[in-house]
């Protein structure tokens, strides 16, 4: 066997001995439902949309990084994994937000034509 | 080590370490998710985009409609729990276990699609419907729902794409799952799940034609069975549980912002 395979082999075996205890995936079951009831609660307060809006996005943004970290296993990934998929990800979706402005031009265009 | 050395052997020399520390099937799997993700990621945004740009964005789902959202929440969420468990019995290598797992995972996510489909057709026959729906005879549509569907046509477009193209994307993971479960004995369940919808979902219901998706699941899975047969190892379990869990995680923002963000609060 040559030693890249001797080091892929071991690269293998070192990313299955990260699997651990099954505890911490009850506890973020347990945190991602508590957070759900959290939302729900906030939904039924008449609260003023873009602080009910902040809210809610805080608390999703939290629920995906648990889900992300610990069900789909990023935490325990290598670094250069967690980094270039992690970035890559909040990069692409940040772009997007290029078109909010041309939304709130078109609110302003028909305040102007009432 | 010594078993994994050795399990290898008739290899040697085909394996190289990963710059990322795993294995190709799950970089793929990752890149994939990648850019499902700029999907949901641009449906949302054109939905905020709407809601923004739309003075008087209507509110109209009442509690009966946050209510049955959360129960969907709660089956996404535990089928995201019984997925895990499904993937530490495949790294245990207890078959029985991660085929129970599995199976629960896949009722899970059933649940929640037979509940988003309730919800469906009751928003349809109460009137929020889109333009290509069917009416639904013999049912007096509501006016508030009627004027939002007339008034307003972007919020049951957006939440009808948003939604749909999330059920769809359940609906692919729970055979996703019921082949990495079952391999081809799950071919016929399909059939018989297809030909029980189409023949008792009433025909102006948009699933009459939706669970056609079953029968192209069905002969997309078979070709694939036909072409590759193969029993799925822990790697295959893991990656079909990163997909999973993507659903998931993109309903912890539909949920808030298609829902919560447009309660109707009496």
């Amino acid at each position: 066997m040559n030693d890249a395979t001797q080091a892929a082999l071991e690269q293998r075996v070192a990313e299955e001995q990260r699997h651990h205890g099954m505890r911490p995936f009850f506890y973020v079951w347990g945190a991602l439902l508590v957070l759900t009831g959290i939302e729900v609660y906030l939904g039924y307060q008449n609260m003023e949309p873009l602080r009910m809006l902040t809210i809610l996005m805080g608390l999703s943004i939290l629920k995906a990084a648990l889900i992300i970290a610990y069900f789909m296993h990023m935490k325990f990934e290598a670094s250069t994994m967690k980094w270039l998929t992690m970035c890559s990800l909040v990069f692409c979706l940040t772009m997007m937000v290029v078109f909010f402005p041309d939304a709130f031009r078109l609110l302003h265009l028909g305040a102007a034509a009432r | 080590m010594s078993e994994a050395v050795a399990h290898h052997q008739a290899v040697a020399g085909v394996y190289e370490p990963s710059l990322f520390g795993t294995y190709s099937k799950k970089i793929g799997m990752w890149l994939f998710l990648l850019s499902d993700s700029l999907t949901f990621g641009a449906l949302l945004y054109a939905y905020s985009y709407g809601r923004i740009s739309t003075p008087n964005w209507p509110t109209p789902f009442h509690s009966e409609s946050i209510i049955n959202a959360t129960i969907m929440t709660a089956f996404l969420l535990t089928s995201s729990l019984t997925m895990v468990l499904a993937v530490n019995a495949a790294a245990r290598g207890n078959a029985s276990a991660l085929r129970g797992w599995l199976i629960a995972t896949m009722i899970c996510g059933t649940g929640f699609i037979v509940l988003h489909g309730r919800e469906w057709g009751n928003l349809i026959a109460e009137g929020l419907t889109l333009p290509v729906f069917p009416s639904v005879p013999g049912h007096e549509a509501s006016a508030e729902f009627a004027n939002v569907s007339k008034l307003v046509p972007m919020f049951p477009a957006t939440f009808f794409g948003l939604t749909g193209m999330h059920m769809l994307h359940v609906t692919i993971g729970v055979i996703y799952l019921g082949v990495v479960a079952l391999r081809k004995k799950f071919i016929p369940v399909l059939l018989v799940l297809w030909a029980i919808g189409y023949f008792t979902i009433p025909a102006y219901s948009p699933f009459h034609y939706g669970v056609h998706v079953l029968l192209i699941g069905a002969v997309v899975c078979s070709v694939i069975l036909w072409l590759r047969p193969k029993v799925y190892d822990s790697a295959d379990v893991e990656v079909a549980g990163l997909y999973w869990h993507f659903v998931d995680l993109v309903w912890m923002f539909i949920f808030p912002l298609v829902y919560l963000m447009s309660t109707k609060i009496l």
